[in-house]
Parts: structure tokens; C-alpha cells; sequence
């Protein structure tokens, strides 16, 4: 138990990772903003598990139950994924833009188009 | 977690935003197992849902093939992908177990919340409770920034069309495919109506069950684009016609900012909605969540349907 209950940030982390990866290494645009959405994913699960108690049920008030998890998380991350759609539509936007004026999403060759123009 | 390393191995960006919306669905599932009803809801409509058409919408406009990315370039990034993580997982030493009750987070507000909200707010739902009437602030932030955005994806890519669009034929061929799937028609048309009546009982049913305004904008907005993707964007367009929509988006926003000042005029605080109702604050209450979660409805799937025209009408 001392040792695993530690997993949930582990996940969290490689999950995290997993994502950041993509967004450092890959040039392709809409692959990064898919890696930003893992990376975002992963906050996600972290505050959520933050919130889990052992043997609570959803906040939903019953008669039933005694012990909830903690709703605050649960409110910030329902609030946050839709933000997040909100800004990865507007990234996907930047992209098609891009597109329409370089002619590529791979950011190296945008960036030796932008050089071009400047020499 | 393994789709997500997968995604990190394909190079097929259609087959990666698919993958995508599979791993969005399983964490959605995650999100059950840990008592997160509403979160999950939200999750597995938009990463399931909404975002994968939106994401299909770029790789339509764009190239659905990545390049091979140069070999020494991938070293530095792994490295310091590996440094972070190890200093985090180092890190997770000192933090609470996962589920203890003890922990320090499960002591500071929310007792409160939960205690209070059945005699204050009146509304099994605590999550409802606290996102509309608790924190109705940050609620009125979040959905002024989903409006932001979409006034920025309108601004980007949603007025003009490409300049050499005029000389394509109105009827453009994949529409024309479109009509022969019948079966694709009929299961839709059979769909829609459940679709959009899920969406007006998670809307009205937030404060009961899990749900509220915006998971059901965003089940509302996935209905209607399923219709756009079989029937065409041009009978969309007939039937929630733009203009709608550029209304639906700021009165969404008015509508909540409104009860607000609402709340001051009647001789309480902003966003106060238990001066709504003199005789019965908690009657207010349930006023005040109700008319917020409307404006947030509206104001989501408004944003989502336009956001989907400007990726759709932009290929024309």
C-alpha cells in the first residue's frame, strides 16, 4: 500500500510525459496539439484522482450515502475540458490558416520558408 | 496509456486523431471508476465527440500524412522528457496516498460544500451546486472564454472564403456519394431527435443527476453535426442558420452575466440567486442554476455548431 499509493501520480506522469514528448519533438502542428491534449488529459486525471476517497460515491446527495468525493476538482476539470476544446479549435484554426499561407503544417519548413522571404 | 504511446508512434495523423478519441473515451471511463460522473460526461462528449470532428475538419484542409522526423532530433527531447519525469515521479515521495480521507484537499472547502449545499442551494447535484451558484464566477469566466475563442476561430477562419472557390460547382461530388448510403440517412434521421431530446434532458436534469449546460451544448451541437456530415452542410445551414448561431453565442453569455445583475438590482451580490425569489431563497436558487446552465447551454452549442461550419464551409 505505501508504495502503491503512489500509482495514480505515476500515471499521471507518464501520461504527461507522453504528451510533452509529442509536442517537443514532432514538427507536424496538428501533431502537437494532439500532444498538448494528452499532456492536458493527464492534469486532468491528476486532479480528479486528488479527489477520490476510498469507498465515496459521486457527489450526488443520496440518503444512502455518507461519504462523497470532493466535487471541487470535478467542477474546475468539467469547466477546463471545455475550454480545452475551445482552444484546440482555435489552434486547428491557426493550423488551416498556416496551411493556406505556407503550403505545409511541418514546422522546419515553414521556418525555412520564413527565412527565405527575409534574405 | 498505451494509445498514448501509440499516438507517438504513428505517423498517419488520421489513424492518430482515431486513436485519440479512443484514448478519450477510456479516460472518460477512468473518470467513473473515480467517482467523476459529470467530468467523465464531459469528456467522453467532447474528446470522444467534438473534438475528433474538429481535428478530421483540419486534416481535411491540411495533409493527413506526418514527415519522418529527423533521427538527432529526437534524442534531445527524450532526454529531457526523461529528466522531467524522473524529477516529478521523485517529487510524488512527499504527497498524500491516492483515496486517503485524510488528505489535506478533503479538508478545506469541500466539507463545506457538501454539508451545505442540500439546505443552501437545495440541489442533489453538488457538482451542479458548485459550478453554478458556489463558483458561479469562474463559471461566468469559462464561458466567456469559450466565447472568446469562438469569436477567434470566426476571425481565423470562418467569413471569407479561399479567393478561387467561386469557379467549384455548388454540388460538390461527396455530397452527391453521400445520398446513395440510405441506410447512413434513415439511422441518422432515427437518431436525431434522441439525440437532441438527451441533450435537453441533461440540460433540464443537471441538477439531479450528472449533467448540465455544458455537457449538454456539447451533445446538443455533436446532433446537429452528425446531420451536417450525412444530409450536407448546406441543409444545416437551413436549419440553424448562422446568424442563429452569432445570436445564440453572445445571449448565452448575456443570459448568465443577466441574473447576475439581476441579483444586484433585486438588493443582493452578483450571481446572488437567492434574492430572486423574496419568499424562498431556495427557490431562487434553483431559478438562478436553471437560467445559468440555459445560458451556458446555449451559448456552448452555439459555439461548437459554428466552430464546426467555419472547418466545414472553409474546404468549399
Amino acid at each position: 500500500m505505501q508504495i502503491l499509493g503512489l500509482y495514480n501520480y505515476w500515471i499521471f506522469i507518464v501520461l504527461m510525459m507522453c504528451g510533452f514528448y509529442v509536442v517537443i519533438s514532432r514538427g507536424n502542428l496538428v501533431k502537437k496539439l494532439v500532444g498538448l491534449n494528452i499532456f492536458q488529459t493527464s492534469v486532468f486525471i491528476l486532479y480528479i484522482s486528488m479527489g477520490k476517497i476510498i469507498g465515496g460515491t459521486a457527489p450526488i446527495l443520496t440518503e444512502t450515502a455518507t461519504v462523497y468525493s470532493n466535487p471541487v476538482p470535478h467542477v474546475l476539470i468539467l469547466t477546463a475540458i471545455v475550454v480545452g476544446i475551445a482552444t484546440t479549435a482555435l489552434g486547428l484554426a491557426l493550423v488551416v490558416r498556416i496551411n493556406e499561407a505556407y503550403g505545409t503544417i511541418e514546422e522546419d519548413e515553414i521556418h525555412a520558408q520564413s527565412e527565405d522571404e527575409a534574405l | 496509456m498505451v494509445t498514448a504511446l501509440a499516438v507517438i508512434r504513428l505517423r498517419d495523423l488520421f489513424a492518430v486523431i482515431m486513436l485519440f478519441g479512443i484514448y478519450s473515451l477510456l479516460s472518460a471511463s477512468l473518470f467513473v471508476v473515480l467517482d467523476a460522473v459529470d467530468v467523465a460526461f464531459t469528456e467522453a462528449s467532447v474528446g470522444a465527440g467534438i473534438a475528433t470532428v474538429f481535428m478530421l475538419g483540419t486534416l481535411a484542409l491540411t495533409k493527413s500524412r506526418e514527415k519522418i522526423p529527423a533521427a538527432h532530433k529526437q534524442v534531445l527531447p527524450l532526454l529531457a522528457v526523461l529528466g522531467t519525469g524522473a524529477v516529478l515521479i521523485y517529487g510524488t515521495s512527499d504527497i498524500p496516498y491516492y483515496g486517503d480521507p485524510s488528505n489535506p484537499i478533503h479538508h478545506h472547502v469541500a466539507p463545506r460544500y457538501l454539508e451545505g449545499s442540500a439546505t443552501e442551494i437545495g440541489v442533489p447535484n453538488v457538482v451542479s451546486a458548485v459550478l453554478a451558484s458556489y463558483r458561479g464566477y469562474d463559471t461566468l469566466g469559462e464561458t466567456t472564454v469559450v466565447f472568446t475563442a469562438a469569436i477567434g476561430v470566426l476571425v481565423l477562419i470562418g467569413g471569407a472564403r479561399r479567393p478561387h472557390s467561386e469557379e467549384s460547382p455548388r454540388s460538390d461530388p461527396k455530397q452527391e456519394l453521400m445520398k446513395q448510403y440510405s441506410i447512413l440517412r434513415l439511422i441518422t434521421k432515427l437518431l436525431l431527435p434522441l439525440i437532441l431530446l438527451f441533450a435537453l434532458y441533461v440540460q433540464f436534469h443537471g441538477d439531479f443527476g450528472p449533467g448540465g449546460g455544458f455537457q449538454a451544448g456539447v451533445i446538443f451541437a455533436a446532433g446537429f453535426v452528425l446531420y451536417a456530415l450525412v444530409y450536407g452542410l448546406d441543409q444545416a445551414r437551413q436549419i440553424m442558420p448562422p446568424w442563429l448561431l452569432r445570436i445564440g453565442i453572445s445571449l448565452g453569455v448575456l443570459i448568465y452575466a443577466g441574473v447576475g445583475v439581476a441579483g444586484i438590482l433585486l438588493g443582493g451580490a452578483f450571481l446572488d440567486y437567492g434574492v430572486l425569489d423574496p419568499h424562498d431563497p431556495m427557490h431562487g436558487q434553483h431559478l438562478g442554476i436553471f437560467l445559468v446552465e440555459l445560458g451556458v447551454g446555449i451559448t456552448v452549442s452555439a459555439v461548437m455548431i459554428s466552430i464546426f461550419y467555419a472547418f466545414a464551409g472553409r474546404g468549399r
